[in-house]
């Protein structure tokens, strides 16, 4: 072994190349930071009439602005709003899921977790005539008893990642038929609604569905948040994060309620906005590299993923779609994507 | 800082289900030394090792630490004490190996800690012993097997314990690099005092590199002691059923086991004809 004098050497190298790597990290998360601000300002600017940076900001600021007030702060914010907020939820659900199961796979909305949140909220709309808050709660519900049965359906001494999935698949197609029977029983056929819960919308953004969706940040992104260093000891295995002093099933069923029930919230409120879930994680651990977690960068990726598309799905063309069109169109790809890298590597990416 | 760490384990059952694999056992780890735990495919020493390090609770009896029960002492305590290195642990995809090795300090660290000058310290300590120093800024994922062998026990080193479990250390490692990390946990024993238990397939390694070995068999000990009164011709047909012959290592004076296979009996004086050719070829076998 080396001297003292070498030893401290060392160490200080070790603490630089470590601070390296977490400013680099830093970066990576602050610029995804700042284009989710960008794409939000240009959610609140950009519509049938453009309205410059100045105005928005004096409607933020409480002023009234004849014409704006009412387009940015009544209809352009609350979308805005709730873009941002679901697509956090969808990115830190999702990359919940993918990191506890280890598999890309294993995202809530393509195991059917989404579809089951998105099918109790539509029975509790269509069937019940609930109002918000009580459609969230179904949601909730909804999620927890997907989750809980997909769950139950998979375990056979330990889950298997790659049964989970299939079953997961098989669930989520059940369930979107449920979706699409309760929707051709409603009174009227209402095709924003019918968009909203079969792939997404935040055309029907309201203060009312926002609320819901901010109060379940509030409260679980923190509690992710604290997880995290544990649910990074997992990733080395679960032998390895007892010795490691991490209580390995508590950890991730809390992890995983937290997830289930951010995805829930969000659905409630934005419909299952299609792939978020599933594009953000893999998306932001390719952007920002390897970290102890991914749970903010995702968060940010589903963001920006649904206030990008949102845009490009109001305006890019002569009619506007709904925002899941877009998220759908390229989430397709890229589960190919995805199949083809996992089968070559082996099932284990 | 080893003086008085104490594990054992009495009237330890543990089971998978309901499959019992180990029943009524009684170990004392001999403090500040080498422990081997030999035995053969599903004996039960690996579950052993697991539930030395609260990996697995009991069906009955305890393991018990410095004079009190494992389970009833907070993981994390229990994390800062006893160290394993699991058989398989799995290495996050593209971590730098300083960032692996810091993961040991998980047990020193609150839920919200920010990183210490000493974490740092434990990390470059725990890098020089394990002589990866250079390797430190690499990606995990280019290293060659040994060299990652080194960074997951450069890993338990930086979790700063007394007492170090091993579970099968040496296995998917070529014969120099198993000398090489069994060589780097004497050092660590001698150095630091730190008390040392794996689980070892090879029983010439465990006899040259062990101050005690257990010999375990159907979830019971068979045989414990020193290396030389427990590698002998009678436990070994005892515990895998296989018959040897036991010589002295000319260069450690330990005891080496030869096994008898079928083909391999004693050469009969003057019989001339090749010992294959009695016995007869298995038939899969290409001639």
């Amino acid at each position: 072994m080396t001297s003292v004098a070498a030893r401290s050497g060392l160490a200080r190298r070790v603490a630089a190349a470590r601070r390296r790597r977490s400013r680099r990290r830093l970066v990576a998360t602050g610029l995804l930071a700042f284009a989710v601000a960008v794409a939000f300002a240009l959610t609140l600017m950009v519509g049938d009439t453009f309205y410059p940076p100045g105005e928005v900001i004096r409607v933020l600021a409480g002023e009234i602005v004849p014409g704006a007030s009412f387009t940015v702060g009544e209809l352009r914010l609350p979308r805005a709003a709730l873009g941002l907020l679901a697509g956090l939820c969808f990115g830190m659900a999702g990359v919940t899921f993918q990191g506890i199961l280890r598999n890309p796979l294993a995202a809530p909305d393509v195991i059917g977790i989404s579809a089951g949140a998105s099918a109790a909220a539509v029975t509790g709309i269509v069937l019940l005539s609930l109002d918000e808050a009580a459609v969230s709660l179904l949601a909730l519900g909804g999620a927890l008893g997907t989750a809980a049965t997909i769950f139950l359906l998979s375990h056979r001494g330990g889950f298997a990642g790659t049964r989970l999935i299939l079953i997961g698949i098989g669930v989520a197609a059940m369930l979107n038929s449920v979706v699409v029977f309760v929707l051709s029983r409603a009174a009227a056929w209402d095709l924003q609604a019918a968009t909203r819960w079969l792939t997404g919308s935040l055309n029907a953004a309201t203060w009312s569905a926002v609320v819901p969706t901010a109060l379940a940040c509030a409260v679980l992104i923190p509690l992710l948040i604290s997880q995290s260093r544990a649910l990074a000891a997992l990733r080395l295995g679960d032998d390895s994060a007892a010795a490691l002093g991490v209580r390995a099933t508590p950890t991730r069923v809390l992890a995983l309620l937290a997830g289930t029930a951010l995805l829930a919230f969000a659905t409630a409120g934005a419909g299952p906005i299609s792939f978020v879930a599933f594009m953000a994680g893999p998306i932001a651990m390719r952007l920002v590299g390897p970290a102890p977690t991914h749970l903010v960068s995702s968060g940010l990726v589903g963001a920006l993923l649904v206030l990008a598309a949102d845009l490009v799905a109001q305006f890019a063309f002569a009619t506007r779609y709904p925002v899941g069109v877009v998220t759908g169109a390229l989430g397709a790809p890229f589960l190919v994507f995805l199949l083809i890298r996992l089968n070559r590597s082996g099932g284990s990416a | 800082m080893t003086v008085g760490r104490s594990l054992s384990a009495h009237d330890l059952s543990l089971a998978y289900g309901d499959r019992m694999v180990v029943q009524d056992l009684d170990v004392q780890v001999p403090p500040g030394r080498i422990t081997a735990i030999i035995g053969g495919n599903g004996c039960g020493k690996s579950t052993l090792l697991r539930a030395l390090v609260r990996l697995m609770r009991p069906r009955a009896g305890h393991v018990v630490l410095d004079g009190r029960a494992l389970h009833e002492r907070p993981t994390k305590e229990v994390a800062r004490i006893v160290g394993l290195l699991p058989q398989s642990p799995i290495a996050p995809e593209g971590i730098a190996v300083a960032d692996l090795v810091g993961r040991g300090r998980h047990p020193h660290q609150g839920a919200f800690a920010r990183w210490s000058a000493h974490d740092d310290e434990a990390v470059a300590e725990a890098l020089d012993a394990t002589g990866i120093a250079h390797l430190s800024d690499r990606s995990v994922d280019e290293l060659s097997g040994g060299q990652r062998q080194r960074v997951w026990i450069a890993m338990a080193l930086a979790q700063q314990t007394d007492i170090l479990l091993l579970d099968e250390p040496t296995t998917f490692l070529d014969v120099a690099h198993q000398i090489d990390v069994l060589d780097l946990l004497t050092d660590l024993n001698r150095q630091r005092g730190t008390t040392i238990v794996m689980v070892l397939h090879d029983m010439n390694l465990a006899a040259r590199y062990a101050d005690h070995v257990f010999a375990l068999r159907d979830g019971a000990i068979v045989a414990a002691g020193a290396p030389a009164e427990v590698i002998t011709p009678p436990v070994i047909r005892d515990v895998f059923e296989l018959d040897c012959v036991v010589i002295e290592d000319p260069l450690s004076g330990a005891p080496v086991i030869l096994p008898r296979g079928r083909h391999h009996v004693p050469p009969v004086p003057a019989a001339g004809g090749s010992a294959d050719a009695a016995q007869g070829r298995p038939a899969e076998e290409p001639a």
